[in-house]
C-alpha cells in the first residue's frame, strides 16, 4: 500500500501548492504534482478539490446576491464604482434591469447546484464514505475522479456565460419556458441560456457519476463488522441523497433536452400560441405545454431541495452527538424518518404548481403528501432536541453550527406548512414570504450543516485546527443576520410583495418596506463580509492552523478518528479496523466514548435498544 | 495504489452493482420522456405518426444481437477466447447495424412530413429513439474497448466482471427498445 503521509498542507487543485516536507517521511512512490493534486484518484483529495471549487463558487453566488441587494435596497441611488467593474451592466452606476435578472438567476443556481449540491455532497460524500465505513476507497475511483472534471468543466461553461455579449441566463433558476426557450424573448434567452443548459447537462452527468459510486461503497465496501444499523447517520444521510440524485436528475435532463430542441429545432414541446413583442411576430408553435416543463422540472427541483439538506442532517446529527457526549436519540427513527423524506420527496413535486391551473382536485392530494413531509422533519428535530437535552454540551464551533441549523431548520420548516396548503398558497406564492420559507430551512440551514462539517472535520482534512476566535465571530453574526435578513421578507410576502421586481419605488403600498430594504441590504453586506472571514480562516488554517497531535481530538467514535493523523491513499495503514459495536457510545458503562473499533466486552452492559 | 477490493466484504461484486443503480437511473429518464409524451398526448393540434416497418428489423437485430453477447459470455466463462472475440465483434457489428437501421426508420418518417415543427408524436419519437440509439453508440465503444482488451498480449485477464457488466447493460439497452417499441405502437 502506498502511503503519502504529506498529504495535509495543500489547497487542493486550483491554487498553489505549497508541500511542506516537516514530520515523516513515508516511504515516497513516484507521484507526480499533476496524479496528486490534479487528476488524483484519491477521494480525500477528490473531496478538497470538490471543498475548494465549491468556496470559490460560493464567494461568487454571494457577490451577486450583494449585488442585486444593492439594487433593492438602494433603488434610487447611482453606484459610479459599479460601472467600473461591471462595465455596460451598470451604465451610470445603476444596475440594468437585464442584468439584475441575470443575477437572481445565477445567484440561484450557483448556489443551489453549484455549491449546495456538488460542494456539499462532493466534498463530504467522497471525504466521510470510504473513511466511516472502512473502505481504501470509492468503488471506482476512476469514476470519482471524472464526476469532478465533469463538475470543473461544467464550471467553466457556467462561469463563461457571465461574459458573453447577452450575458448569462436570465429568467430565474428554474428556467421556465417560453421566456427561457425563445431568443428572441430576453438578452438572457440568448447564448447565456445556451451555455447554461450545457453547463447543467455536465453537472448532472458529474452529479450521476458521482452518487453511482457513493450508492456502491456504502453498500459493498463496508469493513467488517459494519452493518447497515451500525453505520453513522452522515453515512445514511450521504446515502439517501445519493439515492434521490440517481434517481432525480435523469428526469432534470430530459427536460432540459426537450427546452433544447424547442429552443434550437423548432419543436413544440412547451410553446404554444405566442406572439412575441419583441419581434412583433406570431410564432408558429401550437400544442405545447409549459406546465409540462414544470412538471420534469419540479420532478427533480423538489427532491433536489432534500439532496441540498439530508447530507447536512447527517453531518448534524454526529457533530452533536460528539460533541453532546451522548448517543444520538433514536438512531432507527432518524434512518426511518430519513427514509420517509427520501420516498415522500418524490410525491409532492407540484406543490411549486398550485397557482399554474393545476387541477385542484389533484392538488388536493399533493396538499396532503406535502403536509406529511413534515412528520418525519419533526421527527428529527425531536431526536435532535432531545439529544442536547442534558448532554455534556461541548461548545465547539461545530457545535455551535448544529444547533443554529436546528434552530434554522424549525423556523424555515413552519412556514413551509403555510405554503403546502394550496389555498394559502394562493396569495403566497411568488411572493417574499417564498423567499424567506426557503432560504432560512435549506440556503442558511445547509450552509450552517456544511459549515459544522468544515469546522469539525476540518483537522481530519488538513491535519490542523481552523482558528476557534474567527469561527465564534463567524456563527454569531452568520446567525443572528440570517435571521434579520430573512425573518423581515415573511412580513412583505403576506403584505403581496412580489418576488424577483427590480424596483417597487412605483408602487405605493410597498412603500413602508423602503426602510426594511435598505436594512435587509446593509445586514446582507455584513453577513458576506463574515463569510469572507471564514474563507480567510479557512485558507489560513491550512497553511498555519494549529497542528492536530492526536489521532481523535474530539474523542469521537468513529472509524476516521482511527486513521493516521494525516492519512495517505488507503487510508489505514495496516489492516482496516473490523467493527464491533454503532457509532454512538458516548457517556456509556461511565466511559465517555468507545471507538466503534472496541470488542464488546463481557461486563458491558447490553447494546442500546435502538 | 489500488484499492484493496478483495478485503472488502462484498455480496455483489461493487461494479456490477454500480451498472444496476445506472440502468434505474437510465430508466427514470426514459420514464420522464415516455410520461411527457402521455401528458403532450392531450394537449390541443397531437398528431400521431406510424411506425416504420424497418424498425422490426431493428428490434430483430437487437435481439440477435442480444443473444450474441450472451454466447459470447458464456465463451468466455469457458475460456474459449477466440470464440468470444468473435460473438463480441458480432455483437458490436449488429449494434451498429441496429443504429443504421434506426438511421433510415428516421429518415423514412422524416419524409413522410413527420417532423420537428407541429405538435404530433413524431417530434418525440425522434428524440426518445434518438437517445435509445446514443446509449446503443456508447455501449459499442466499450465492445470495442472490450475487444482490444481481448487481444491485449500483456495481460491474459480471466475475470469475467468487466464482459458481465457488460452483458447486463447490452441486454437492458435492448429491454428498453422493445419497451419503447410497445409504448409507441400502444399509444399511438
Ligand atoms: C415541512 C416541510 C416543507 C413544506 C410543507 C414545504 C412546502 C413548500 C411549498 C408549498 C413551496 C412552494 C411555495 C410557492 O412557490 O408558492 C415551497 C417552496 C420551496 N421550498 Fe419548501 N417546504 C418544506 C420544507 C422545505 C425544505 C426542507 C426545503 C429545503 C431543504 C425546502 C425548499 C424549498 C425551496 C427551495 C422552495 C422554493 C423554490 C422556488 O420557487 O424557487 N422546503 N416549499
Ligand atoms: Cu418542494
Amino acid at each position: 500500500m502506498s502511503q503519502e503521509v504529506n498529504l495535509h498542507e495543500h489547497a487542493g487543485a486550483m491554487t498553489t501548492h505549497e508541500v511542506h516536507h516537516d514530520e515523516h517521511h513515508g516511504h515516497h512512490h513516484k507521484e507526480t504534482f499533476i496524479t496528486k493534486y490534479v487528476f488524483s484518484q484519491d477521494h480525500k483529495m477528490i473531496a478538497k478539490q470538490f471543498l475548494i471549487t465549491g468556496i470559490v463558487w460560493a464567494i461568487i453566488g454571494g457577490l451577486f446576491s450583494v449585488l442585486f441587494r444593492l439594487q433593492l435596497g438602494f433603488p434610487n441611488e447611482t453606484f459610479p464604482w459599479l460601472e467600473n467593474i461591471l462595465g455596460k451592466w451598470a451604465a451610470g452606476g445603476k444596475i440594468h434591469p437585464e442584468f439584475y435578472y441575470a443575477l437572481t438567476t445565477m445567484h440561484g443556481t450557483v448556489l443551489v447546484f453549484f455549491v449546495l449540491t456538488a460542494g456539499l455532497s462532493g466534498t463530504f460524500s467522497n471525504f466521510l464514505i470510504p473513511l466511516q465505513v472502512g473502505a481504501r476507497d470509492m468503488a471506482s475511483p476512476f469514476m470519482n475522479m471524472l464526476s469532478y472534471w465533469f463538475f470543473f468543466v461544467a464550471s467553466i461553461v457556467m462561469i463563461s456565460s457571465l461574459f458573453v455579449q447577452t450575458g448569462p441566463a436570465s429568467g430565474g433558476w428554474t428556467v421556465y419556458p417560453p421566456l427561457s426557450a425563445l431568443g428572441d424573448a430576453s438578452e438572457g434567452s440568448k447564448i447565456g441560456m445556451d451555455l447554461w443548459l450545457i453547463a447543467m447537462a455536465l453537472f448532472v452527468v458529474n452529479s450521476l457519476l458521482g452518487s453511482l459510486n457513493y450508492i456502491s461503497t456504502i453498500l459493498n465496501m463496508r469493513t467488517k463488522g459494519m452493518s447497515m444499523t451500525r453505520m453513522p447517520l452522515t453515512i445514511w444521510a450521504l446515502f439517501f441523497t445519493a439515492v434521490l440524485g440517481v434517481l432525480s436528475f435523469p428526469v432534470l435532463l430530459s427536460g432540459f433536452i426537450l427546452l433544447l430542441f424547442d429552443r434550437h429545432a423548432g419543436t413544440s414541446f412547451y410553446l404554444s400560441d405566442i406572439f412575441l413583442a419583441s419581434t412583433q411576430k406570431a410564432l408558429p408553435n401550437e400544442g405545447g405545454s409549459a406546465i409540462l416543463y414544470q412538471h420534469l422540472f419540479w420532478f427533480l427541483g423538489h427532491p433536489e431541495v432534500y439532496i441540498i439538506i439530508l447530507p447536512t442532517m447527517g453531518l448534524v446529527s454526529d457533530v452533536m452527538s460528539a460533541n453532546a457526549r451522548k448517543p444520538i436519540f433514536g438512531y432507527m427513527a432518524m434512518v426511518g424518518s430519513m427514509f420517509a423524506i427520501a420516498v415522500l420527496a418524490f410525491l409532492v413535486w407540484a406543490h411549486h404548481m398550485f397557482v399554474t391551473g393545476l387541477n385542484p382536485f389533484l392538488g388536493a392530494f399533493f396538499v396532503l403528501l406535502t403536509l406529511l413531509i413534515a412528520v418525519p422533519s419533526a421527527i428529527k428535530v425531536f431526536n435532535w432536541i432531545t439529544t442536547l437535552w442534558r448532554g455534556n454540551l461541548r461548545f465547539t464551533p461545530g457545535m455551535l453550527f448544529s444547533i443554529g441549523f436546528v434552530s434554522l431548520f424549525i423556523s424555515g420548516g413552519l412556514t413551509g406548512i403555510f405554503l403546502g396548503n394550496s389555498t394559502l398558497d394562493i396569495h403566497l406564492h411568488d411572493t417574499y414570504f417564498v423567499i424567506a420559507h426557503f432560504h432560512i430551512v435549506m440556503g442558511v440551514s445547509a450552509f450552517f450543516g456544511m459549515f459544522a462539517g468544515l469546522y469539525h472535520w476540518f483537522p481530519k482534512m488538513y491535519g490542523r485546527y481552523m482558528n476557534n476566535t474567527m469561527a465564534y465571530i463567524h456563527f454569531w453574526i452568520t446567525l443572528v443576520g440570517a435571521y434579520l435578513i430573512f425573518w423581515p421578507m415573511h412580513y412583505q410576502g403576506l403584505a403581496g410583495v412580489p418576488r424577483r421586481y427590480l424596483d417597487f419605488s412605483g408602487w405605493t403600498s410597498f412603500n413602508q418596506f423602503d426602510g426594511l430594504n435598505r436594512f435587509i441590504s446593509i445586514v446582507t453586506m455584513m453577513v458576506f463580509a463574515v463569510q469572507l472571514l471564514f474563507v480567510f480562516n479557512f485558507f489560513y488554517s491550512i497553511f498555519k492552523g494549529r497542528k492536530v497531535r492526536t489521532q481523535n481530538p474530539w474523542g469521537a467514535t468513529t472509524l476516521e478518528w482511527t486513521t493516521p493523523i494525516n492519512p495517505g491513499h488507503g487510508n489505514w495503514e495496516g489492516e482496516i479496523p473490523e467493527v464491533h459495536r454503532w457509532a454512538y457510545d458516548y457517556g456509556k458503562d461511565g466511559r465517555d466514548f468507545i471507538p466503534q473499533t472496541e470488542p464488546i466486552s463481557a461486563s458491558e452492559s447490553p447494546e442500546s435498544k435502538h | 495504489m489500488g484499492v484493496e477490493a478483495m478485503e472488502q466484504r462484498k455480496r455483489i461484486h461493487p461494479n456490477k452493482f454500480t451498472m444496476w443503480v445506472a440502468i434505474a437511473s437510465i430508466t427514470m429518464m426514459f420514464a420522464g420522456l415516455t410520461s411527457a409524451y402521455i401528458v403532450k398526448r392531450s394537449q390541443p393540434s397531437w398528431t400521431s405518426f406510424e411506425m416504420p416497418v424497418i424498425f422490426w428489423y431493428s428490434t430483430g437485430v437487437m435481439l440477435l444481437s442480444s443473444l450474441a453477447i450472451h454466447f459470447s459470455l458464456r465463451a468466455f466463462r469457458e475460456r474459449n477466447r477466440v470464440k468470444y472475440r468473435q460473438l463480441i465483434t458480432l455483437t458490436a457489428i449488429l449494434g451498429l447495424v441496429f443504429v443504421v437501421l434506426q438511421w433510415i426508420g428516421f429518415k423514412q418518417i422524416w419524409a413522410t412530413g413527420i417532423q420537428f415543427s407541429g405538435a404530433g408524436g413524431g417530434q418525440f419519437l425522434y428524440i426518445i429513439a434518438g437517445l435509445h440509439g446514443l446509449h446503443v453508440i456508447g455501449g459499442v465503444i466499450a465492445l470495442i474497448i472490450l475487444f482490444f482488451k481481448a487481444y491485449s498480449t500483456r495481460f491474459r485477464n480471466y475475470n469475467p466482471v468487466p464482459v458481465e457488466v457488460m452483458s447486463t447493460y447490452w441486454h437492458f439497452v435492448d429491454l428498453l427498445w422493445i419497451y419503447l417499441m410497445v409504448f409507441f405502437m400502444l399509444l399511438q
